[in-house]
């Protein structure tokens, strides 16, 4: 039962601010993502609530106590470290064990609680192994029972599999969650991966530059974007963003991207939705699957040229060229036969997303 | 292409142009470093191996008479030699320890971000740069019972360092301390560094004291180099002469190789003298073999 929040944390390294005014109250048994690109301060932000780095200002409460100004020893705490951290002279049984000896439980006690865990991340065969025997996944799973086996407040995991090849990754990822499920503890994750965080999170928390951008689950972080820095960061491939003027004929309104002279059909009420923005300063966010791509002219779809085709397997993304930008479509594999090719394309009002271009915040517009 | 290894002149070189090859070039360096050694470092080794199994004296022309192990079998009978061995197994014991525990104390002092760092380690290094005799001849006066600093220092009066036979060894002991812990102290530095910061704080995550962390992390994580300097410092007090001799004349002082070059060159046992010297030189070998073992039983991770 543990509840950490973060009230107005600032934190400086020299003259530059790495955490910025952050705020964020974490649940009892919740799965929290920090996701961000690498300098952002999430990884500060983890370390601040480890007891590994000091807070300038601000409070960091765990259960309701104030614990900034207690050690890392003193936080009952558990982390991953990116790096595993693994005692190297120790076999893997010693390194588990450690958190529990160094506390002063009774042997018994030790063995059956290492044993436990061992079993549950079935690693039980690799007790006897140094940490330089095992591979990377193994490590992996040595550092989270080194973790779990004293039964932390909370766990705090730093880009635990950043370190992984691309499959052992996915692996992992699945175990976390299947042991986040099993045991279910307050967690903190920190990743630069968005599919990471979008797979493992109950909420995600995504930073840029020490500033918190937004918090919600991976479906509202993706589907309402508070701005554009999260637009493009969470979804993959990412949003086209585009400039765009919209205006009105003849009780039509269009969404003209690029300069172009013939713009997008757009339900009426979205005139009204965009606040007096509609004449410039705003920009279309558009998600791949929101491009509608047809062979033949369709009502409402404009002709554009595909301009570069890049097939993924179980779908293509199409770059359209649309008056002086690109927006990038997703089709299905081989819907676009070649590069060049003229099809005709429509923006999914339903998925489209407008921002302000001197402020980057979301208008909110929800057709 | 078994030629390939060896990189060849380069043709258009002055040595070329010359006419010497490159095995020329090579036996150049090579011949003359071997020349000495066999010389001066060999030839003497195999030669006093010969010596030790007769009665040579140096200073007369007697010829040497063969005598096979009776030298061997004398000195090991001799209560005054192993007398010698005990004053020096105790020299190294009190020498090494002080060392290591002075060393390793100053090195976990300096391993952290303090300001000089590098000035102090370079001055904490000096000691280490003079010589023996120099040290020995500075101590003496630093020993100086009526006007020795030390004595005025601590309010000992006219306490006794080297005129106390039971003092005077480990007087000895604390100068070759005060020489030789900066030694210790760079290696243990150099392993202290190199125990990754993660590790600390993965053991400070995991709630391990501080005494937890120096003995289940620290301590074996810089135990492999420690042990080189421990070999080194063991192996080097275990034949000290210097120091020992220009401190002090004390017999309570006197280390097996100072009893060493008494047998050799006062009194001219040479074929005797030769027989101890291999004696000392085994028990340094075997000695260091069982460090040398352990070494690599905590290098094995």
């Amino acid at each position: 039962m543990t509840q950490i929040e973060l009230r107005g944390v600032q934190k400086w390294f020299g003259a530059v601010q790495v955490i910025k005014d952050l705020n964020l109250t974490i649940a009892d048994n919740e799965f929290i993502v920090l996701l961000g690109q690498s300098g952002c301060g999430k990884t500060t932000t983890l370390r601040a609530v480890a007891g590994l780095e000091t807070i300038d200002e601000g409070d960091i409460l765990i259960d309701g106590k104030p614990v900034q100004h207690l050690k890392a020893s003193d936080r009952d705490i558990a982390m991953v470290f990116q790096s595993f951290s693994l005692y190297p002279h120790m076999s893997v049984y010693e390194n588990i064990a450690f958190p529990l000896r160094a506390t002063r439980i009774s042997k018994a006690q030790v063995d059956a609680a290492v044993r436990e865990i061992a079993r549950v991340l079935r690693i039980t065969d690799l007790l006897a192994k140094k940490p330089s025997a095992l591979s990377g996944g193994d490590m992996q799973r040595v550092a989270i029972g080194r973790a779990l086996v004293r039964r932390p407040k909370a766990m705090l995991m730093d880009e635990p599999i950043g370190a992984l090849d691309a499959k052992l990754r996915e692996e992992m990822r699945a175990e976390i969650k299947r042991l986040h499920v099993k045991q279910g503890s307050t967690t903190i994750y920190v990743t630069h991966d968005q599919i990471e965080a979008m797979s493992l999170a109950d909420r995600i928390v995504i930073m840029h530059e020490g500033v918190l951008q937004q918090v919600g689950t991976p479906e509202e972080v993706y589907r309402q974007p508070a701005n554009l820095f999260v637009a493009q960061f969470v979804g993959s491939p990412v949003m086209n963003v585009a400039d765009t003027t919209v205006s009105e004929q003849a009780g039509q309104v269009s969404v003209a991207v690029g300069g172009a002279e013939k713009g997008f059909a757009f339900p009426g009420e979205l005139l009204a939705r965009l606040n007096g923005h509609a004449g410039g300063g705003l920009k279309l966010g558009i998600r791949p699957e929101g491009v509608l791509v047809a062979r033949e002219a369709t009502d409402g779809f404009l002709p554009v040229e595909a301009q570069i085709i890049e097939p993924l397997g179980s779908f293509d993304i199409v770059d359209l060229k649309v008056g002086g930008e690109v927006l990038r479509a997703r089709t299905k594999s081989g819907f676009v036969a070649r590069a060049g090719e003229k099809v005709f394309a429509r923006v999914d009002p339903a998925q489209a997303h407008f921002f302000d271009t001197a402020s980057g915040k979301s208008l909110g517009v929800a057709l | 292409m078994a030629t390939a290894v060896i990189s060849t002149l380069d043709p258009k070189s002055r040595a070329a142009a010359r006419g010497m090859s490159d095995i020329a070039i090579r036996n150049l360096f090579i011949v003359p470093t071997i020349l000495f050694l066999i010389v001066f470092n060999i030839f003497p080794l195999l030669y006093s191996l010969g010596y030790s199994f007769t009665d040579f004296r140096a200073s007369t022309n007697a010829p040497a008479n063969f005598v096979g192990l009776q030298n061997y079998r004398e000195l090991l009978n001799d209560p005054y030699i192993w007398n010698n061995f005990v004053v020096t197994a105790k020299y190294v014991i009190v020498s090494v320890v002080g060392q290591v525990i002075v060393g390793f104390g100053t090195a976990m002092l300096l391993n952290r971000d303090i300001p000089f760092k590098g000035l102090i380690t370079t001055l904490l290094l000096l000691p280490m740069m003079l010589s023996m005799a120099v040290v020995g001849l500075f101590w003496k006066l630093l020993y100086d019972p009526s006007w020795g600093v030390i004595n005025w220092a601590l309010g000992l009066g006219k306490f006794q360092w080297l005129g106390d036979p039971d003092m005077a060894l480990y007087a000895v002991a604390i100068t070759d301390i005060w020489m030789w812990a900066p030694f210790v102290m760079l290696l243990s530095l150099a392993g202290l560094s190199a125990v990754p910061k993660h590790l600390y704080e993965a053991a400070a995550i995991d709630r391990a004291g501080p005494l937890y962390t120096f003995f289940r992390i620290t301590l074996p994580l810089v135990a492999p180099i420690l042990m080189i300097a421990i070999i080194f410092r063991t192996m080097e007090a275990f034949k000290t002469f210097d120091l020992a001799y220009v401190l002090s004349t004390q017999p309570s002082t006197e280390v097996i190789s100072i009893r060493l070059y008494k047998m050799a060159f006062q009194e001219w046992q040479t074929g005797r003298s030769c027989a101890l010297a291999y004696i000392v030189l085994i028990m340094v070998l075997a000695i260091t073999n069982i460090y040398v073992k352990y070494l690599n039983k905590v290098k094995e991770r």
